[in-house]
């Protein structure tokens, strides 16, 4: 979960990477945009070997909540 | 009156023909009376396609033109063409600070560098016969472009410039290479980077309020293929609904 947070984190340029915690609400980041979005679904692609549809993403307010689909579908 | 839109008579290899537009060329030009050569990577949809097909005579050869072993079989198995319409290609939405070799590959491959050389060696293999219409499906995205989309676009725009000097150098065998610029047809390749609520409210930004339909694209390809655009070469067609 932690080095998950990290890679989260890692697509973000502005926003403080101490705002990154499992409950954290990240679509109520001044940074977030649908291109965040994408970087987020490129990286748990290329990091996990999963694909995560823009619905799943959508469906995702938290890392945590992310983390449980990409975890399921493992 | 002799129908110049017809395609009989007519061998059309068609690539990416297992969904999508590839599969709604397809469809249409069997139903213009052609013979199809159809290709894909997946045998199931293959066959699906071959089952929709009105007429007879239609085969299929399923083969994954990004390897070299595969194109040749395809090319070896392959009669004499009419036609021929290379549509097969995949999206990948990545950010440009995301590009990395395996994203540039994933997407050149299957959509640039595949289609340039299976044309050369159909040619070399002596397969494209005089007066015979090459169409290349691209997409308006070469021009247009959007957040996410850097590598798909490039292709696309690469795979135009290619086509445009095909043009010359088929001409003297009165070999006419065409484009085909669509805007956003409903195939699976959409829901790439984009939820079907987000797709079905872009759609009413479109003049004629709707995206595409493979058929749409069909009627176009057919109008390429036949000896409807004898006087069309290098051309881009652009068919988008009325949206850039």
């Amino acid at each position: 979960m932690e080095e998950f947070i990290k890679n989260f984190a890692s697509e973000w340029d502005d926003t403080d990477s101490d705002c990154f915690t499992a409950d954290c609400d990240f679509r109520q980041f001044e940074e977030w945009s649908s291109l965040i979005g994408l970087s987020i679904l490129h990286m748990v692609d290329k990091k996990y070997g999963i694909k995560i549809t823009p619905d799943e993403l959508r469906s995702a307010n938290t890392i945590k909540e992310l983390y449980n689909i990409v975890q399921s579908k493992k | 009156m002799n129908n110049p839109f017809s395609l009989k008579e007519k061998t059309i290899l068609v690539t990416g023909a297992s969904s999508g537009i590839g599969r709604g060329i397809a469809i249409v030009c069997a139903g213009m009376g052609a013979k199809l050569i159809l290709t894909a990577r997946n045998v199931n949809r293959l066959q699906e396609t071959m089952s929709s097909l009105e007429g007879e005579g239609h085969i299929f050869i399923p083969a994954d033109l990004t390897l070299s072993e595969e194109r040749k079989k395809l090319v070896e198995c392959t009669p004499k063409l009419n036609g021929l319409v290379q549509c097969a290609g995949v999206m990948n939405r990545v950010p440009c600070k995301s590009i990395e070799q395996t994203e540039i590959d994933s997407v050149m491959k299957p959509n640039f560098e595949a289609p340039m050389l299976l044309q050369s060696e159909l040619l070399q293999g002596k397969k494209i016969e005089k007066s015979a219409s090459i169409v290349y499906i691209a997409s308006i995205a070469a021009k247009s472009p959007v957040a996410g989309n850097a590598l798909y676009s490039a292709s696309k725009a690469a795979l135009i410039s290619y086509a445009k000097c095909l043009s010359l150098e088929l001409a003297p065998r009165l070999i006419r290479v065409n484009c085909i610029c669509p805007a956003m047809v409903w195939t699976d390749l959409v829901f790439e980077g984009a939820t079907r609520e987000q797709l079905e409210k872009d759609q009413e930004k479109y003049p004629l309020k709707r995206y595409g339909k493979p058929e749409d694209i069909a009627n176009l390809a057919v109008y390429l293929l036949s000896d409807a655009s004898s006087w069309m070469t290098g051309s881009c067609v652009d068919i988008t609904g009325g949206g850039d």
